[in-house]
C-alpha cells in the first residue's frame, strides 16, 4: 500500500526495546501535563510503551486525558513533564522530525476547505516532501483504497462524516507515517462507516504501520487494539490485551439462571445446594421485584457454561425447572467498572 | 513552483530520512505551503482582485476626483493623497489577509492545523501567512497604479526613487500582515467584528493617508496620536518619495520607524501565534 518497507529501523533509535527485540514505536516516560490556571494534573505522570506494527488502543472517559496524551504525542501540546518519543524521535527536543514520522487522525474535520479531496491528499504530501510522481501515485492509490475515488474533484463540505473520517485517514497516510494517531475515530460515524474504519485499521496493521487509537466506545477498544491502556483522571489504570484485562475479573464470570419452582421447592435450600457446587463462589437471589419470578445470579470459576448442566439438575432435584439461563462473560466495561468505580459513559 | 519536487528521496523511506535530516526540509515545506496559498489565491484571481481594488477606487475616486472637481478640495491634492491611499490598500489588505483567515482556521475551520503537524517550525508557519498576506497587500497597492493613471490622468512618479518605493510598499504589507498576525491570534472568535470595527476605522483615518503629517502642527494632539501609527510612516515614506515637495516627514525616519515597528508587531504576533498553535 505504500510502496515499500516504511517501518523503522533500529538504526534510528536510541531506545530500550521491549520484549520483542524492536524498539518501541512510542514510548513515554512520566509524562505530565498541567495546563495554565489549572489546580490538577490532566495528565499525572503516565509511562507506556507501544510496540511496533502494534494498535494500542486508549480507553477512557471524556476529559480523562486521552486527547491531551494524543495531543503531546503529536507535538501539539507541550508535556510539564516527562518524556515522549514516537518513531525513535524524541517530540520536545524535536518536533520537526517527530512530525515527519508520524500521521494524525484528528477528531474534528480539519480539512482544507478550499482544496478538493484529491488536493487535499497532494498538498499534504508536498508539505512532507514527497516529490510529486510519488504523490500522485499514492493518491490514486489511496483514493481508490478508501473509496473516494468516484468523487476526486469534490470539495471536502459536499461529504458525508463518514467519507471525511476516509479523507483524514487517507491524507495521514499520504506521508507513510511509521506511526498513526487516530483521536476519537469513530465518534458520530454510522455502523456502516464504523466497521469501514476499523477494516481500514486492520489492513492499516497488516501492511506494518503502528496504530494508537483514542475511544471511550468499548467494542472498539476491545475489537481492534491488540493491547489496551485504560487511563482516567489523567492515570494509567490499566495496560494489557483485552483478552488479560477481562481475564483478571475472573470473579465476574456469572450465570443468572431463571427458576421455575414446584409446589415443594425451598430457595433457600436450592442456593444452598447450587453454592455447595464445585467452583461455584457464591450464589445471589435477584428475583424480578415485580413479577416475583425467581433468578438467581451464580458467581463461578472457570467457564460459567460449564456450570448450566449441574445447576439444572438442582433445580429439578429441588423439584422446579430451569427456564432461563444467561452466561455473564465480564466484559471491558466491568474492567472499567472494576478499576474506576464507575461507569464509562 | 516546483520546489517541492527537486528532492529525490522517496516518501517511504522514513528511516533514511530519519538518519539524514534533509537541511533544506523545513524552507521546502514552508514553500509547499505558500504554494498551496497561492494556488487557491490564483484560482480566484478576479474575485481577489475585485476584493482588494474596490476600496481605494472609491477613495481615489470621491476623494481624489469628485471633490477637486466640485471645487471642496484644491487642485493637487489628488498628489497628497495618491501616495497615502498606496500605503493604504497595502497595510489594510495586509492586515486583513492574515487576521481573518487566521480567527476561522483557528478556530471555526481548523484548517490550520495539517499545516502546523507539516514538519517545520510552528513559527514558520506564522512566517508563512504573514509573507503570503504581504503579497496580497503588495498586489493590492500595486494596482492602485494604473487605477491611479485611469481616474486621476497621472500620477506622481519618478524612476529614481522606483526601488525605494517597491522597498517602503513592502515594508507597509509587512506591516500590516503582522498586524494582523496579531488581531487573529490575541482575539478571540466571538470578538473579531468588535475588534475589527475599533482598530479599523481609527487605523485608516490616523494613518495620515488623506493629508501630510507635519500639516498636523496646529492639531498637536492629533498629530501625536497619528505618530503612533505605524501606517502613517508608510504613507509619510511614499509622499516623500513620489511627491518631495510636500512637507513630510524624512524618509530615512520613515523606513527606520517602519521597520522598528515591523520587527515588534511580528515578535509580538509570533508569541501569540505560538500560544494559540501550541497547547
Amino acid at each position: 500500500m505504500h510502496g515499500g518497507p516504511h517501518e523503522t529501523t533500529g538504526a534510528a533509535l536510541t531506545v530500550q526495546p521491549p520484549g520483542d527485540g524492536r524498539a518501541p514505536a512510542v514510548e513515554v516516560d512520566g509524562l505530565a501535563k498541567r495546563y495554565p490556571k489549572s489546580a490538577v494534573d490532566s495528565l499525572a505522570g503516565v509511562s507506556f510503551q507501544v510496540r511496533q506494527g502494534e494498535v494500542f488502543g486508549f480507553l477512557g472517559p471524556n476529559g480523562a486525558g486521552k486527547s491531551t496524551t494524543i495531543g503531546i504525542l503529536t507535538t501539539r501540546i507541550r508535556p510539564t513533564r516527562g518524556r515522549a518519543i514516537v518513531a525513535g524521535v524524541d517530540v520536545v527536543a524535536d518536533p520537526v522530525g517527530a512530525r515527519r514520522v508520524l500521521g494524525v487522525v484528528p477528531q474534528q474535520n480539519n480539512l482544507d476547505r478550499s482544496l478538493s479531496v484529491r488536493q487535499n491528499l497532494l498538498f499534504h504530501a508536498s508539505y512532507h516532501g514527497v516529490p510529486r510522481a510519488e504523490r500522485i501515485r499514492l493518491a490514486d492509490a489511496l483514493l481508490d483504497q478508501f473509496g473516494l475515488a468516484d468523487r476526486p474533484d469534490g470539495r471536502p463540505d459536499d461529504f458525508s462524516g463518514g467519507q471525511i473520517q476516509r479523507m483524514m485517514i487517507a491524507r495521514a497516510l499520504m506521508h507513510a507515517p511509521s506511526v498513526l494517531f487516530l483521536d476519537e475515530p469513530s465518534t458520530g460515524l454510522d455502523p456502516a462507516a464504523r466497521l469501514f474504519l476499523w477494516e481500514k485499521v486492520a489492513e492499516l496493521q497488516q501492511a506494518g504501520t503502528t496504530v494508537v487509537i483514542t475511544t471511550h466506545d468499548m467494542d472498539e477498544a476491545a475489537t481492534l487494539s491488540d493491547r489496551v491502556a485504560i487511563i482516567d483522571h489523567g492515570t494509567l489504570l490499566a495496560l494489557d490485551t483485552p483478552a488479560a484485562l477481562v481475564r483478571g475479573m475472573a470473579s465476574e464470570r456469572t450465570l443468572d439462571c431463571a427458576v421455575d419452582p414446584g409446589p415443594t421447592t425451598d430457595a433457600g435450600a436450592l442456593a444452598a445446594t447450587i453454592g455447595a457446587l464445585p467452583g461455584v463462589r457464591e450464589t445471589e437471589r435477584l428475583d424480578d421485584p415485580v413479577t416475583g419470578a425467581w433468578r438467581l445470579r451464580i458467581y463461578v470459576e472457570g467457564e460459567p457454561a460449564g456450570y448450566v448442566a449441574p445447576v439444572a439438575q438442582a433445580v429439578s432435584a429441588a423439584g422446579g425447572s430451569l427456564t432461563d439461563a444467561r452466561l455473564g462473560e465480564p466484559n471491558l466495561e466491568d474492567v472499567f467498572i472494576h478499576l474506576t468505580g464507575r461507569a464509562l459513559r | 513552483m516546483t520546489v517541492a519536487d527537486a528532492d529525490p528521496r522517496p516518501a517511504d523511506t522514513r528511516p533514511a530520512a530519519l538518519r539524514e535530516l534533509p537541511r533544506w526540509g523545513p524552507w521546502r515545506t514552508g514553500l509547499a505551503i505558500l504554494r498551496r496559498d497561492l494556488f487557491v489565491t490564483g484560482r480566484e484571481f478576479p474575485i481577489f482582485l475585485a476584493q482588494v481594488i474596490l476600496q481605494p477606487l472609491f477613495l481615489l475616486f470621491v476623494f481624489g476626483k469628485v471633490l477637486t472637481e466640485l471645487g471642496y478640495a484644491r487642485p493637487g491634492y489628488q498628489l497628497v493623497l495618491f501616495p497615502g491611499l498606496v500605503a493604504l490598500a497595502a497595510v489594510l489588505t495586509g492586515l486583513q489577509s492574515t487576521a481573518l483567515p487566521l480567527v476561522i482556521e483557528f478556530s471555526y475551520s481548523n484548517e490550520i492545523e495539517d499545516r502546523l503537524l507539516a514538519p517545520l517550525p510552528i513559527g514558520a508557519v506564522a512566517v508563512e501567512k504573514v509573507v503570503f498576506a504581504a503579497m496580497r497587500a503588495f498586489v493590492a497597492a500595486a494596482v492602485m497604479f494604473p487605477i491611479g493613471i485611469w481616474i486621476l490622468g497621472s500620477i506622481p512618479w519618478s524612476s529614481s526613487t522606483g526601488l525605494a518605493v517597491f522597498v517602503m510598499i513592502v515594508i507597509g504589507s509587512l506591516l500590516g500582515s503582522a498586524m494582523g498576525l496579531i488581531l487573529g491570534t490575541y482575539v478571540p472568535p466571538n470578538r473579531i467584528n468588535v475588534t475589527f470595527a475599533l482598530v479599523l476605522t481609527p487605523l485608516i483615518f490616523t494613518g495620515c493617508s488623506q493629508y501630510p503629517w507635519p500639516s498636523l502642527g496646529h492639531l498637536r494632539w492629533f498629530q501625536v496620536v497619528s505618530a503612533l501609527n505605524p501606517m502613517t510612516y508608510v504613507s509619510e515614506g511614499l509622499r516623500g518619495l513620489m511627491v518631495p515637495h510636500v512637507p513630510h516627514i524624512q524618509t530615512w525616519v520613515c523606513f527606520v520607524v517602519g521597520v522598528t515597528y515591523l520587527i515588534v508587531l511580528m515578535v509580538i504576533g509570533m508569541i501569540g501565534f505560538n500560544r494559540r498553535a501550541l497547547g
